[in-house]
């Protein structure tokens, strides 16, 4: 399983492989959590290239509902429907209403693609950002991989999809829904992880720079940033040091591009005043 | 295999002796997860139960340490289960608060004897001074106290007499009746109430009012979408240990969860961690945060004032209650007060229940507080 989602290009260490291994033999959903960019969706991307099965995405909001994220019926095709037969003169009421509420009417929605596409990965992306009606309601998907449509009958999964919830933790997810699943926390990657992460992502790019731009990020993460640097930004700056045409970086040359790593002013201002040159002369050595 | 699930089981129920809530799902998925692993395995036997044991981030920590004590050196089958050193429970500083109270009582003795004080007086009289009777009747009248947060307009809608027209329930409607026009059925957006986020200072000075506000908060938290934060040298998430509907279960719960109870503040650096762990991500983003302290900083005041800005832009209302500011003669002259104050959409008192009603009503949005 780990060579196989390595292959996609995405490396995990020891703990996320074997949460990936549970995942596909416990069929039950995993719940990753932690910083913004150190790569919860794009587990799921790769979890859905190496089973080669679609990925259907989910983006949570406030406010979502079944309509949106379920099922819902296309009303007006279910008029047009309607006339369609008046004109024609169709009087069996019964039949007419049988009609009404088939398969063809009904619009799936992400939940209910993940369950009728089989096999799928169903992202859940950033569900404490939904409120808590609709984790009631997730909970019982999750649980029994199956749906209830009144006018049709229970649908079920009978390959469970491969579920993956992200959350941001901005707010504590509740228990019940938590209990389902395996929890992983993801950490930043240490600085081979990282290199070999970067180096896997951007092919392209020079060895020494994306070593460079690797011990930079670590370095920028041991100080107290507002939001540090995850591997996403890592790889948005190597990338924008490359498109500059640039082999290796030096300090002038992070400071200028440091727009692409730390989004808050203030953390642009603080690294300012870091020492770019003695970090860089310790890796470049 | 039944002596392997056994010592899986007492590690279990190590874990929870910690306070990791592992419950029996989570135990039972625990065995299923060993069972399709190695079991002979260490690294694989710490992940299956660090995947399906730990709910949190700060379950972590307890589960490295109780798996660690558990497995040490005997491989996969323990002699007998480790019992975890129970940290010994802080003392209720209710208990400490109310006999400095009446140490002081004793001194200069109150005009007004307990026995006569209606609650009307009470709700009046600053929290500090008070009796162990009078504090037990503002206990109770503190208990209820409801917090709510100002409403916002959310992103839900309910059906409605007026508003937009409702697509899905008016054609709904139409075809229940056969396709013959039906009349409009209308929606409109629901209103929420906005998180309430309160940071309670329990540091020494704030001693002789934690005990009051700590049981604010607990009214508070039975309404949802309230979080609750203690700052004194450290941050303390107590929201969870407040949850318990018994208020003298609750401050017990709080009592062990609070590792500082009267020591100094580090009010900027500790709002600064609040604001990265939590504030950040949304927690303080559209809420009402409420800081309840005397502003007294030990740390820079700098920092603070910082904080505070970086706190008013995220957060969509920033009330301070300070106990100290119906003291006659009282002046935000604290360094810490005065660097917050200009990131302070209301500064109100929090001395009295009157006080602290009238810090409900702010919280709620009304304008005369």
């Amino acid at each position: 399983m780990r060579a196989r989602l390595e292959a996609t290009g995405y490396l995990l260490d020891e703990g996320l492989a074997v949460a990936c291994f549970l995942a596909l033999r416990l069929h039950r959903p995993l719940f990753c959590e932690g910083d913004a960019g150190v790569g919860k969706t794009a587990l799921a991307s790769a979890f859905a290239e190496a089973l080669d099965a679609p990925l259907i995405r989910l983006q949570c909001h406030e406010g979502i509902d079944a309509s949106q994220a379920l099922y819902d019926w296309d009303f007006p095709r279910q008029l047009l429907h309607l006339r369609a037969a008046e004109a024609a003169g169709v009087t069996d009421a019964a039949r007419l209403e049988g009609e009404l509420y088939d398969r063809r009417f009904l619009v799936a929605r992400p939940l209910l693609r993940a369950l009728e596409t089989q096999p799928s990965v169903l992202l859940v992306d950033e569900i404490d950002r939904a409120d808590d009606e609709f984790e009631a309601f997730l909970l019982e998907l999750l649980s029994e991989f199956s749906v209830t449509i009144p006018e049709l009958g229970t649908l079920r999964a009978e390959v469970p999809p491969v579920v993956v919830l992200t959350s941001n933790r901005t707010r504590e997810v509740h228990d019940a829904l938590k209990r389902r699943c395996l929890y992983h926390w993801f950490d930043h990657p240490d600085f081979a992880r990282e290199l070999a992460i970067v180096r896997r992502r951007l092919p392209g790019v020079s060895a020494r720079l994306a070593e460079q731009v690797t011990a930079l990020v670590q370095a920028l993460r041991t100080h107290d940033l507002l939001k540090p640097p995850g591997v996403a930004e890592t790889i948005d700056w190597a990338e924008a040091l490359h498109a500059l045409g640039a082999d290796e970086v030096d300090a002038e040359l992070a400071v200028t591009t440091l727009g692409s790593v730390l989004k808050y002013r203030e953390d642009a201002e603080r690294a300012r005043g870091l020492d770019f040159a003695a970090v860089l002369a310790t890796r470049g050595a | 295999m039944t002596g392997a699930d056994a010592a899986l089981l007492g590690f279990a129920r190590a874990l929870r002796a910690a306070g990791v809530d592992a419950s029996t799902e989570r135990v039972h998925a625990f065995l299923a997860a060993v069972d399709v692993l190695r079991p002979e395995l260490r690294a694989d036997v710490y992940w299956a139960g660090r995947l399906t044991l730990c709910g949190q981030r700060d379950d972590l920590d307890r589960y490295d340490r109780v798996f660690a004590a558990f497995f040490h050196g005997t491989g996969e089958t323990p002699r007998r289960p480790v019992t975890v050193p129970r940290t010994p429970r802080p003392r209720l500083v209710a208990r400490d608060a109310e006999g400095q109270a009446r140490a002081r009582d004793v001194q200069d003795a109150p005009p007004v004897p307990s026995l006569a004080s209606s609650s009307e007086v009470l709700r009046h009289r600053d929290i500090a001074e008070l009796s162990g009777p009078e504090r037990a009747e503002v206990r109770r009248l503190l208990a209820a106290l409801a917090l709510r947060g100002q409403v916002r307009r959310s992103a839900r809608r309910r059906p409605a007499r007026r508003g937009e027209v409702d697509p899905h329930r008016t054609v709904r409607e139409l075809l229940r009746r056969g396709g013959e026009p039906a009349r409009l059925l209308r929606y409109a957006r629901t209103e929420h109430p906005r998180r309430v986020v309160l940071l309670v200072d329990v540091s020494g000075s704030m001693a002789p009012y934690a005990d009051a506000l700590l049981r604010f908060a607990h009214a508070a938290v039975r309404g949802a979408r309230t979080e609750v934060f203690t700052i004194g040298t450290r941050l303390t998430r107590v929201t969870r240990e407040l949850s318990h509907r018994d208020p003298d279960l609750a401050m017990a719960a709080v009592a062990s969860a609070v590792p500082d109870w009267r020591g100094g503040t580090r009010l900027g650096e500790l709002l600064g961690a609040f604001l990265d762990r939590w504030g950040q991500r949304g927690m303080a983003r559209g809420a009402i945060v409420v800081v309840l302290s005397d502003g007294w900083e030990r740390g820079d005041p700098e920092l603070l004032a910082e904080q505070m800005r970086r706190l008013h832009r995220l957060a969509h209302r920033v009330i301070w209650a300070n106990p100290l500011k119906a003291r006659p003669g009282y002046a935000p002259l604290a360094a810490g007060m005065a660097a917050a104050l200009p990131s302070v959409d209301a500064f109100v008192e929090g001395h009295s229940l009157s006080a602290l009603e009238r810090l409900a009503a702010a919280v709620r949005g009304a304008d005369d507080a």
